[in-house]
């Protein structure tokens, strides 16, 4: 399944100049994302025959991100942005990353994390910087909506909240509630956000890079958490494997289509809530198609702030983020956590 | 059943009891014991009150006058938690129960009720009603406790656990500000039951663990106004808790809801064992308890684990203590099983009763006889019992009438 997040139907499309092997390989994961009969097997078979296919994880940075102040510049997240998603796809300008990702007509939603307020929330000149790329895209500015749980939330996290038409729209499920029907996978039951499951087809994730007290890290899989109406039922034994089923519900996995993880403030430490003491100014961007690679490699760039900072490892504190590798089992394979089928990707942007 | 989310405000009232016993009585028809004539009219009787048009279904709206009135802001429901302790960090460490979840600045805890506001803990549901209704005790069930009376009953969002088979997971399972609510103040709850002529209010349907503070409050109001008051609970609470919360009520149903670990585990997302020690300490404080176990097909019906829940009960409580062995129904996460089958509850029941337990009852299945109490020495039925409906209340002075057998229980108000 994760052969999905690596390249989009388009790009293999413009990539069929090679040999009726490769074509063939092609078709057979096309039929697995089809969800076609015995698609799995096909599916091992063409992971096994292609040693070439990696997930893609590109980490974008620009040192003068803020300039020489503490707020991000908006011009400078745009071209931040531009990096990270022509670095992902392979891409000359910066308008075709977004073409293959939505078109006209489709209802986007970035899913942000306003819990940490105005110090530590989505970055929202990289929110706006998304708004801008997607419109050019042809997705009409009140077909985007910017939303998390709670609209108080948003505001204290600077959002201008909105619902005017012709306006990029912006609330929380608070405005919507949630869905009456449980949906189930696995260890979990829960109500979906209203504006997940009537006022999107396509999700964009735009979570933060943190430390979690509870599941050891925070970032793309755990932002899922609010798209539920009972996150607070699923924090024990690490959030595993609740992150993992979480992002198993269908409306979830199905609509997910990128992870545009706000890595310019960081927390290594004392998560979730912000703490400035344990935060660093990273001036990042990381961006996958695949949620379990990127919280992989998240991952290790805390684990690498820690050990500068003379700080025990996760798992020396007994909370290593064990729901990474329960979203990457057999059960969920929600993407890869293997190192060796992650391509990191270093874009130096602002020079 | 299809059952519409609760609010004071709302004009009808509907069942929410978490033994809903009248309104499984209509899917449970062939199996019902044959019933006389007499007995078939209460059963009509308690249709009609499931209906809303008799006395224990009266809609709300008329019986309080806060419904319908504007929906008070957050700040009206908060209130310092009672049962927490200060970390460094603004972290906090919840004593309520035993999860003891560490809780950091802007988080709540698993309850979702409880929150984290700059290092000092907060309950988001003190006055915050969103069921409340008038039952007969035996709804609850209580048994032994004024039989044939009401009790005002109402709960507050949220729960301490996850049961799988969680009939009020609409109001258990949201966080407060999810679902509607009422403002609802210790003093005037206590001045409706009085006017309603319920000798006692109820604390049920959710989780009375996650709003102890408002439960503590309103039965000290209600004790000052001469109203009783009684909890339906899981018992999954520290002790010191425990005794602070429930040392306050006239009467306890504890759900106990398995008698392994690993069902705790599984199942509910508990543990067993603080559960029997809130037993234990129920019966020191010489409380009077009342334990139901939801027999659920298949995962906690066996004869090893029935015996060894009886011969725990009989050693650490006592044969006096009574046991309603229920009926399950496929709810929320389990409606892949089945109902329990009628033999298997005789099952359970006929082992307590080979142990030598007192007052074994079958719940949820009306008109069993086995909802009856009879005299343990001499047999004789002294409280007829269809549904919910008492008929004859024979025990005088806490006695059996024929053969002067006490009979333990609160039987007079």
């Amino acid at each position: 399944m994760w052969l999905r997040s690596h390249r989009p139907a388009a790009a293999l499309m413009k990539k069929s100049e090679g040999t009726r092997r490769d074509f063939l390989r092609a078709c057979i994961a096309g039929a697995a994302v089809l969800g076609t009969g015995g698609s799995m097997e096909l599916l091992e078979a063409a992971e096994q025959s292609s040693a070439l296919v990696k997930s893609r994880v590109v980490i974008a940075r620009d040192p003068m991100l803020r300039g020489a102040g503490t707020t991000v510049d908006s011009k400078r997240a745009l071209n931040l942005l531009d990096h990270a998603m022509q670095a992902l796809f392979d891409a000359d300008h910066p308008a075709d990353p977004w073409k293959n990702l939505v078109r006209p007509g489709d209802r986007v939603g970035l899913k942000v994390n306003a819990l940490g307020g105005h110090a530590f929330s989505s970055n929202l000149q990289l929110v706006e910087a998304v708004c801008e790329r997607l419109q050019e895209a042809g997705v009409k500015a009140n077909d985007i909506v910017v939303w998390d749980r709670d609209t108080e939330e948003l505001e204290r996290a600077g959002f201008h909240i909105s619902s005017a038409p012709n306006h990029v729209q912006c609330f929380g499920t608070d405005r919507t509630g949630y869905e009456e029907d449980l949906v189930t996978y696995g260890s979990v039951g829960s109500r979906l956000s209203k504006i997940l499951t009537r006022s999107c087809n396509v999700l964009i994730n735009m979570p933060l890079l943190k430390d979690h007290d509870g599941a050891g890290v925070s970032m793309a899989l755990k932002n899922m958490y609010g798209v539920i109406h009972n996150p607070n039922k699923y924090h024990p034994n690490g959030c595993n494997p609740y992150i993992a089923d979480v992002n198993m519900l269908p409306d979830i996995r199905t609509k997910m289509r990128l992870t545009i993880c706000d890595a310019t403030t960081a927390m290594y430490e004392g998560g979730p809530a912000y703490k400035p003491q344990y935060s660093w100014k990273n001036n990042a961007l990381m961006v996958s198609r695949d949620p379990v690679a990127l919280d992989y490699v998240g991952w290790q760039a805390i684990e690498r702030k820690r050990a500068e900072k003379k700080l025990k490892t996760l798992e020396a504190e007994k909370r290593a983020p064990l729901y990474i590798a329960t979203a990457a089992d057999a059960q969920h394979r929600l993407g890869t956590n293997d190192p060796r089928r992650i391509a990191v990707i270093e874009a130096q942007a602002g020079r | 059943m299809a059952r519409e989310m609760i609010s004071l405000a709302d004009v009808k009232f509907p069942d929410v009891s978490p033994i809903n016993e009248i309104a499984r009585g209509a899917e449970l028809g062939p199996r019902l014991l044959p019933l006389d004539r007499r007995s078939f009219l209460k059963c009509a009787v308690m249709a009609g009150a499931v209906c809303g048009i008799s006395a224990f279904a009266e809609p709300c709206a008329a019986l309080l006058p806060w419904a319908g009135g504007p929906t008070q802001g957050d700040s009206q429901f908060t209130a310092e938690a009672r049962f927490y302790e200060k970390l460094q960090n603004k972290k906090i460490k919840c004593k309520l129960c035993p999860r003891e979840c560490v809780v950091g600045d802007r988080e709540r805890g698993y309850c979702g009720v409880r929150e984290n506001r700059g290092g000092t803990y907060y309950t988001l549901v003190h006055s915050r009603v969103c069921a409340a209704h008038i039952d007969p005790i035996e709804k609850k069930p209580l048994f032994h406790y004024l039989p044939g009376t009401l009790a005002f009953s109402l709960a507050t969002a949220g729960c301490n656990v996850n049961c799988k088979f969680c009939q009020n997971w609409d109001i258990s399972q949201v966080r407060p500000e999810q679902i509607r609510a009422d403002y609802a103040p210790p003093k005037t709850v206590a001045e409706l039951a009085k006017q309603n002529r319920c000798p006692t209010i109820a604390y049920t349907y959710s989780e009375p663990v996650i709003f102890s503070e408002y439960l503590m409050d309103t039965a000290d109001a209600g004790h000052e106004a001469g109203v009783r008051s009684v909890v339906v609970s899981n018992g999954y609470m520290q002790t010191e808790s425990l005794k602070a919360a429930y040392g306050k009520m006239d009467a306890v149903k504890i759900d106990l809801k398995a008698f392994s670990e690993s069902y705790y585990r599984d199942v509910v997302g508990g543990e067993l064992k603080p559960v029997l020690d809130s037993l234990v300490t129920l019966r020191k404080l010489g409380k009077w308890t009342e334990i139901v176990y939801l027999v659920v097909p298949t995962l906690n019906d066996s004869d090893s684990e029935f015996r060894g829940l009886v011969r725990w009960i009989k050693t650490n409580l006592g044969v006096d203590v009574p046991v309603h062995f229920t009926q399950f129904h496929p709810q929320y996460l389990l409606k892949n099983l089945p109902l329990t089958p009628v033999p298997t509850l005789e099952r359970a029941k006929a082992m307590a009763d080979a142990e030598g337990l007192h007052y074994v009852y079958i719940g949820n299945v009306p008109g069993h006889p086995a909802q009856n109490t009879y005299c343990p020495k001499c047999r004789h039925l002294l409280v007829e019992r269809v549904g919910l409906t008492t008929g004859q209340i024979l025990i005088r002075k806490g006695s059996c009438p024929f053969c002067k057998q006490p009979i333990p229980g609160i039987w007079h108000a």
